[in-house]
C-alpha cells in the first residue's frame, strides 16, 4: 500500500536562509504522525509544503502514491490536504454553522445556508469523534477548544482525508487537550491520517505512532513512538555539541530584588496564561527562564514591563524593591529601574526611521540630562551617542543622520542593549531573546556586556529558546512550563551543569517539553 | 531612487498628471487649454487683486491643513476641520459682537482669537474623546460632528444670533477688526488679504517646531511610527490623540482670524465654504509637513480662485476635479513608491 505522504528531496529557502533541506519522509495511511523539533526548525515550513501554501525549490511530493504538485492551495484541498492553523480563521460575527459552509463548494450565491444540513453533520461528527458544538453559536463566543473543533469540523466537510496540525495543543487546556486527542484516536480509527507539529513530547509519545524529528531544517531521525525514550527525544531534539565560550566566574547574588509570588493571568477570553508563577531574582544574579514559545514568557514579559492587553487581570504578587509592579505604567515601571530588551526589536524596542542617536534615547528621553527647553540639547545626546558607540562597538558611520534600519541585526540589537544597559539606576534588567537574528561577534559582546551588568550588582532576567545561552550565562534556571516554573536548577547545581553542557541541555529540555 | 527624492517628486508628478488632464477635460468642453491656463495666470497671480485673493483663501487654507497635518502624525485622520473651522468662526463673530466698547485692539483680537481657537480644539476634542474612551473611530466621528457644527451654528444663527432679515451676526467690535493689506498699506487694491496670513504662517512654523524640535513631538511622532515600540517606551498614546487633535482644531478655529476678523466682520451661514475639506488635499499633498502644506495650500488657493476668474468660459468645477484627481494621484503614487 503506498503511503498518504510521501517526500523525496524536498529543499526550501528564504532568501539565503534554507528553511528546509532535502527532506524525505514518508507517512502511513491512517497514522498519527508527530513532527517535533525547536523553533525554527523548519517543521511549519514542511506542513506548509505539504497542504500547498508554498511550493518548493526542489523534490517531490508524492500524495498516496501519486505524484503532486500544488500550484495552489485549492489543489491541495482537492487532493484531501486539510491544514489546522495556529491561528484561527473563523469568521467571529458569523455562526458555527455559517463559518463551516464558508468557502465550501456547496455554497451558492444567494442561496441560504443549508443549516439543518449542517446540524445533522455536526450531529453526526458529534458522536463519532466527539466534535460537540452548537451550530447556532456565534464564533466570536466560543472558547479557544470549541473554535478549534469547528476548523476540524471544516476539515472533515471539506472530506480531508490527510489532515495537519499546527501546534494544537498549544492554546488548549490539559482537558481539552485530553480530548482533541480522543477526537484524532477516533479520526485515525476511521483511516484518516494526522500529521501534528509539536513541542511536548509527552504529547508526541502519547498520541502519535510514528515521529520524526527535526533540526535546523533537516529530518534528524523518524522512528515508531514506541521504540524511543523521552530522554532520548529530548537529546535528539536539542543535542548540539557546540557550545558558548563565556568566562563565567563563580559569584554570590546579595539582596532579593524581584520577587514574583503564585502570579496568575487571565486572558480576556478566560484562558490562564500564567498559573502560579513563583520565583525570586537576586541582585547580581542571572536567572534564566528556559522553555518553549507560548508557555507564557510573552505573558510575564506584559505583567512585568505594564501592558498587560486590556481585558486581562493578574493575580498574585510581583514585587521590584518591595514596590508591587501590578497597575503601574510602563514609564513608571522604567522609573524604578527597570531595563527591557524585548524580543521582537523592530516592532517594541526602536524606532526604526529614526536616526540611530534618537533610538539610544528612545525611552530614556524623559530623563533631564537629554533636555534642553521643551526640546532636546543636541550637545548632550552627541556626546552620549558617542560614548555609546564605542564603548558597545556599534558600527555606524553618522550616528547623528544614519536611520537604525540601516544597520545589520546585531548592530540593531547593540543599540537597545547599550540604551537599557546603561539606564540610570538600573535594578533589574530584562532580556528576552537578547541575541536571537545576531550574528556570532555581535553576540559575544552582548554576552559580555550582560555580564558586566551583573557584576556591577544588577538584577537580571533572561528569557531564552537558546539553551546554550542560559545555561553560559545563567546563575540558576528556571524551566518554565504552561505558565509555571515546573523545575529550578539552583546555583551550584548550575554552576557543576555548566561544564557537561549536552547532558545540561537534555535535561532541561525534559523539564520544558 | 532615495525616500527623500521620492517624497519631492510625488506631489510634483502628481500635480503635473492632473494639469494634464485637466487640459484634456477643457479641451473636452470646447475650449483652447493652453487659452484657459493663460487667463487664469492673469487673473491670479499676474495681478494684484488675484494675487491678494490667492492670499486670502492660502491663509485659511494653511489652518485647516494644520488641523489634519498634525493628527495625521499619529495615523488619525481628522476629517473634522470643516466643523472646527465653524464653530471657531462662529465663536469669533460672537464674541467680537459681544465685546464691550473702549476695549484696545490687542485685548479684542487676543480675545476673539482665543475664542475661535478654544471653540475649534473643544469641538475637535470630542472626537479625541470618543477614540480614547470608546474606540470610535475618528474618521466618522469627525464627520458627524461637521453635520452637528452645522446643525448648532445654523439653529444658533437663525434663532438667536441673527439681524433681523438678514443671514449673518452683528458685525464685531471695531477694535477686534484686522484691516486687510489694501487699507494697510495699499497692496493688492481692494483683495481681501489681511494680515492673518502672518498668523497662520508662524502657526505653521510652530507646528514644525512642535512635531520636529521638541520632546512632545519625538514622542508624538514615534507613536506614529511605531505604537507598540511607543507603549513599551512608556509614552501614553491616549494623551497624544487628546493633543494632537485638540491643537489640530485650535489651527482649524484660528482661520476664523481671516475669515471673520480680516473679511467679513460677521458670521454668515456658508461663509467658510468648503475650507476645512480643501484643507484635508493640502495636508495630503504636502505629506502632512506643516511647512510644506504652506506650498500645497497656496496651490490648492490659486486652483480655487483661478478656475472662478475663468468661470465665465469652462465651469469652475473642472478645477474641482482637477484638486481631487491631484490627491488620487498623490495617495497613489505614494503607494506606488512604497512597492
Amino acid at each position: 500500500m503506498a503511503a498518504a505522504v510521501g517526500l523525496q528531496g524536498v529543499t526550501m529557502r528564504f532568501g539565503g536562509v534554507t528553511a528546509v533541506e532535502n527532506v524525505s519522509l514518508e507517512i502511513e495511511e491512517g497514522s498519527i504522525h508527530a513532527v517535533v523539533g525547536e523553533n525554527g526548525a523548519g517543521k511549519s515550513t514542511l506542513m506548509k509544503i505539504i497542504a500547498g501554501l508554498i511550493s518548493p525549490v526542489s523534490g517531490t511530493i508524492f500524495i498516496k502514491g501519486r505524484r503532486a504538485v500544488f500550484p495552489s492551495p485549492r489543489q491541495a484541498i482537492k487532493a484531501g490536504i486539510g491544514m489546522l492553523h495556529q491561528h484561527f480563521m473563523l469568521v467571529e460575527e458569523l455562526t458555527v454553522a455559517e463559518n463551516i459552509m464558508l468557502g465550501h463548494e456547496q455554497s451558492r450565491l444567494l442561496h441560504p445556508v443549508p443549516k439543518q444540513k449542517i446540524r445533522s453533520m455536526v450531529a453526526r461528527c458529534a458522536e463519532a469523534y466527539g466534535l460537540e458544538v452548537d451550530p447556532d453559536a456565534r464564533c466570536g463566543d466560543l472558547s479557544v477548544g470549541e473554535e478549534q473543533r469547528v476548523e476540524l469540523l471544516k476539515l472533515l466537510l471539506r472530506d480531508a482525508s490527510i489532515m495537519i496540525l499546527d501546534e494544537p495543543t498549544a492554546v488548549l487546556t490539559p482537558q481539552e487537550t485530553g480530548r482533541l486527542f480522543d477526537t484524532l484516536r477516533a479520526l485515525s480509527a476511521k483511516g484518516r491520517t494526522i500529521i501534528l507539529i509539536t513541542h511536548k513530547l509527552d504529547e508526541v509519545l502519547s498520541i502519535a505512532d510514528t515521529l520524526s524529528v527535526m533540526q535546523k531544517g533537516r529530518i534528524v531521525g523518524t522512528m515508531l513512538a514506541g521504540s524511543v525514550s523521552r530522554q532520548e527525544l529530548a537529546e535528539m531534539m536539542v543535542g548540539r555539541s557546540v557550545s558558548l565560550q563565556v568566562e563565567n566566574p563563580a559569584h554570590e547574588p546579595r539582596e532579593r530584588v524581584l520577587e514574583v509570588r503564585d502570579l496568575r493571568l487571565f486572558t480576556p477570553k478566560g484562558g490562564e496564561k500564567l498559573r502560579g508563577l513563583s520565583f525570586t531574582i537576586r541582585a547580581g544574579e542571572i536567572y534564566g527562564i528556559a522553555g518553549v514559545e507560548g508557555n507564557g514568557q510573552a505573558e510575564l514579559l506584559q505583567v512585568l514591563g505594564g501592558h498587560v492587553p486590556p481585558g486581562g487581570s493578574t493575580k498574585g504578587e510581583v514585587l521590584l524593591n518591595g514596590v508591587p509592579l501590578p497597575g503601574l505604567r510602563p514609564d513608571e515601571i522604567s522609573d524604578l529601574g527597570v531595563s527591557v530588551v524585548p524580543e521582537n526589536r523592530l516592532r517594541d524596542a526602536v524606532v526604526g526611521e529614526f536616526p540611530v542617536s534618537l533610538n539610544l534615547i528612545f525611552g530614556r528621553h524623559r530623563e533631564k540630562a537629554f533636555h534642553r527647553g521643551p526640546g532636546f540639547s543636541r550637545a548632550a545626546i552627541e556626546a552620549y551617542t558617542a560614548q555609546l558607540v564605542t564603548a558597545y562597538d556599534i558600527r555606524c558611520p553618522d550616528p547623528e543622520l544614519q536611520p537604525l534600519l540601516s544597520l545589520s541585526g546585531g548592530n540593531q540589537q547593540k543599540v537597545v542593549v547599550a540604551r537599557e544597559l546603561t539606564r540610570p539606576g538600573i535594578s533589574l534588567l530584562i532580556l528576552a531573546q537578547p541575541t536571537r537574528g545576531v550574528d556570532i561577534g555581535a553576540t559575544g559582546s552582548i554576552h559580555q556586556k550582560i555580564l558586566e551588568a551583573r557584576r556591577a550588582g544588577v538584577a537580571i532576567l533572561l528569557i531564552s529558546t537558546e539553551l546554550e545561552e542560559l545555561t553560559a550565562l545563567s546563575t540558576r534556571i528556571g524551566c518554565l512550563y504552561r505558565g509555571t516554573i515546573r523545575h529550578e536548577f539552583g546555583i551550584e547545581e548550575t554552576a557543576r551543569k555548566r561544564t557537561g553542557a549536552i547532558l545540561f541541555h537534555r535535561e532541561i529540555g525534559l523539564h520544558i517539553t | 531612487m532615495k525616500p527623500s527624492t521620492r517624497t519631492l517628486l510625488v506631489p510634483l508628478v502628481s500635480v503635473l498628471a492632473a494639469l494634464l488632464l485637466n487640459a484634456c477635460i477643457i479641451a473636452l468642453t470646447g475650449r483652447d487649454p493652453v487659452m484657459i491656463f493663460a487667463k487664469m495666470l492673469q487673473t491670479t497671480l499676474l495681478s494684484p487683486y488675484g494675487q491678494g485673493q490667492v492670499l486670502f483663501r492660502t491663509t485659511t487654507l494653511i489652518c485647516t491643513a494644520l488641523a489634519v497635518a498634525l493628527p495625521f502624525r499619529l495615523r488619525l485622520f481628522n476629517i473634522g476641520a470643516q466643523g472646527q473651522l465653524l464653530m471657531g468662526a462662529f465663536a469669533a463673530a460672537i464674541t467680537g459682537a459681544l465685546l464691550p466698547e473702549g476695549l484696545s485692539a490687542p485685548v479684542s483680537l487676543t480675545a476673539c482669537i482665543l475664542a475661535a481657537m478654544t471653540a475649534g480644539a473643544l469641538w475637535a476634542a470630542v472626537a479625541a474623546l470618543l477614540k480614547t474612551r470608546f474606540g470610535v473611530s475618528e474618521v466618522i466621528s469627525t464627520i458627524m460632528l461637521n453635520f452637528i457644527a452645522e446643525g448648532i451654528a445654523g439653529y444658533l444663527l437663525t434663532r438667536h444670533f441673527a439681524l433681523p432679515s438678514t443671514v449673518h451676526t452683528a458685525p464685531i467690535a471695531d477694535s477686534a477688526l484686522i484691516p486687510n493689506f489694501s487699507v494697510l498699506s495699499g497692496w493688492f487694491p481692494n483683495a481681501p488679504a489681511n494680515p492673518s496670513l502672518f498668523i497662520a504662517l508662524a502657526a505653521a512654523g510652530i507646528f514644525y517646531l512642535l512635531i520636529f524640535k521638541t520632546r512632545f513631538g519625538f514622542e508624538m511622532r514615534a507613536a506614529g511610527l511605531r505604537p507598540e515600540a511607543a507603549l513599551h517606551a512608556g509614552i501614553q498614546p491616549a494623551r497624544h490623540v487628546m493633543a494632537a487633535m485638540a491643537l489640530g482644531g485650535a489651527a482649524a478655529g484660528l482661520a476664523a482670524a481671516n475669515l471673520v476678523l480680516g473679511y467679513k466682520h460677521f458670521y454668515e451661514a456658508g461663509m467658510t465654504g468648503g475650507a476645512g475639506f480643501t484643507g484635508i488635499a493640502a495636508a495630503l499633498l504636502a505629506g502632512a509637513h506643516p511647512l510644506w502644506l504652506v506650498v500645497s495650500a497656496s496651490f490648492l488657493a490659486l486652483l480655487e480662485y483661478g478656475g472662478l476668474a475663468v468661470n465665465a468660459y469652462v465651469p469652475k468645477d473642472i478645477f474641482m476635479v482637477m484638486e481631487a484627481v491631484t490627491i488620487i494621484f498623490v495617495v497613489a503614487f505614494t503607494a506606488l513608491g512604497k512597492r
